[in-house]
């Protein structure tokens, strides 16, 4: 597997540098991304041989920047692509799939994939103390893999998130701080710390191998979806690294011949109490002016200053797709109707992106005789709260049959 | 060097240091954004290439800060420059 991963390349001036924990181009501060030898790649890579791989996110280890075998988070990723018709059927659009990772392994979220990769890399560089700025669902996912696989570990979450959240990564023996403040002064501070302790901060100086992690989940929509690219995948955008590492995931695999090019769309879904990057799009700029105060259900989503906003409009921009945020009411009903049709819980990050798709496909940006896969990102069970006055109270009623008799509405 | 009273303090990130002999902070005259970079420049040979790209642009990953306020939101380069203001120069943060 040594052969593929080339090296860091600046995004900006192309600039190279050693696979070593950088993530920022000395010279113009531009994000160091990883680099790969695709004719190598394309020569070695088939459908039958990734079908025969592991089941799990490792079948794609070739595209992933690790010179070793993995040895973090072997149990992620694969993570199941529901054929959703009566969500379509409500929503309006000839096919629709959930691309589920409510469901993801250990920690329920598809930040399970970047963690895997960020530590299997910081074994690999001798790396004893892995740390991260999370939202929530990183730290859950970083405090459980660096459990099972005996990293210390520090998490840094803005003080006020979710209790389930929190608890979710104390039950790790993690250290928890709470930084006064939103995301990004937590992310800030953590960026000085890195610079201080040799620590691997998964979303800092190890942001190179982390963020390509995330391509792991637009590979398996690609090979579940018979590897066909879909016609429209939206993707909920906190950074925007996620829905710029799905698009760089498509062009991987057109590259090295694993489904045939054709025209795709990717569309980026913001909660409006938050939406730096749909916002910018709206505006027809790429200037992204920052949110001071992030104030939306959809926590996990609240980054006011997102590091891959720019990047992630040039991606919406080029594969004409649209970006579109949705109101805390909206997010709710997002999360109830995906529920109520598929069966599956997701987190308000989920009803971000049910949402928004309603949405597009309302407007017309998503056309109703088209494909679509909406990327789900992470377990309604960690956001529960939220819920709390939008669901009916259950009926309390005594031990007795006429008593049940007098609640039930149909029967049969 | 001596500071004349049209000097404006120009706060510079760790990186940049090495072009300011280690100065943390460095005092640069200019009516403008972009008259103070340039005046910066000749102080700091080299400096203008890290903070502007070829087109003379503020380079996508520098943040140029007056008083605390990004200067994309306010004249860009052309933002004018009043006594006793603070210029930051602060590389972006990537996270998340």
């Amino acid at each position: 597997m040594k052969e593929f991963f080339d090296c860091l390349k600046c995004k900006e001036c192309g600039r190279s540098y050693p696979k070593e924990a950088l993530h920022v181009c000395e010279f113009d501060f531009g994000p160091l991304e990883a680099t790969y030898h695709y004719h190598k790649i394309k020569k070695y890579v088939s459908r039958q041989m990734i079908e025969s791989g592991p089941y799990s996110m490792w079948r794609y280890e070739p595209f992933l920047p690790l010179e070793e075998e993995p040895t973090v988070g072997l149990h992620t990723g694969m993570t199941p692509l529901l054929d959703a018709k009566r969500l379509a059927k409500i929503l309006g659009v000839k096919a629709l799939y959930i691309k589920n990772d409510t469901v993801n392994f250990p920690t329920l979220s598809f930040k399970d994939r970047v963690v895997s990769v960020a530590l299997s890399r910081a074994k690999e560089l001798h790396y004893e103390v892995v740390s991260c700025a999370s939202t929530g669902n990183l730290a859950n996912s970083l405090a459980a893999h660096a459990a099972a696989n005996g990293f210390k570990s520090y998490v840094l979450i803005p003080a006020d998130l979710e209790p389930a959240k929190v608890i979710g990564s104390l039950v790790y023996n993690t250290r928890v701080i709470g930084i006064k403040g939103s995301y990004d002064k937590v992310n800030r501070l953590c960026s000085e710390i890195a610079g201080k302790y040799r620590w691997a901060f998964v979303n800092v100086n190890f942001r190179p191998y982390y963020a390509e992690g995330s391509k792991t989940m637009g590979f398996e929509i690609l090979e579940q979806m018979g590897w066909k690219i879909p016609d429209h995948t939206v993707i909920c955008m906190a950074s925007g690294s996620l829905l710029t590492k799905i698009d760089k995931a498509y062009q991987e695999a057109i590259l090295c011949g694993l489904v045939e090019e054709k025209p795709y769309a990717i569309h980026g879904a913001q909660a409006s109490g938050c939406n730096p990057i749909t916002a910018a799009f709206k505006k027809g700029t790429d200037l992204i002016r920052p949110i001071a105060n992030p104030n939306t259900i959809a926590k996990s989503l609240a980054i006011g200053t997102p590091a891959d906003g720019y990047y992630a409009i040039q991606t919406i921009r080029r594969t004409g797709g649209y970006a579109e945020d949705v109101t805390d009411q909206e997010i709710i009903e997002g999360i109830k109707i995906l529920a109520e049709t598929e069966g599956v819980f997701a987190e308000t990050a989920g009803g971000v992106t049910v949402g928004c798709a309603k949405k597009l496909i309302q407007k017309g940006y998503i056309p109703q005789e088209s494909q679509v896969v909406l990327c789900i990102t992470g377990n309604g069970l960690k956001t529960a709260e939220v819920l709390k006055d939008h669901l009916n109270p259950i009926d309390v009623i005594d031990p007795y049959i006429q008593d049940f008799d007098k609640i039930v509405d149909f029967e049969k | 060097m001596n500071t004349t009273l049209n000097d404006i303090a120009v706060r510079i990130p760790t990186p940049l240091r090495g072009l300011t002999q280690n100065k943390e902070i460095v005092y640069v005259s200019g009516k403008t954004i972009k008259e103070l970079l340039h005046n910066l420049e000749s102080q700091c040979p080299g400096i203008l290439n890290r903070i502007c790209n070829e087109k003379g642009e503020i380079r996508r990953f520098v943040n140029v800060y007056l008083n605390g306020e990004d200067i994309r939101f306010l004249n860009g380069l052309d933002t004018p420059l009043q006594q006793k203001d603070e210029v930051s120069i602060v590389p972006a943060i990537a996270g998340g």
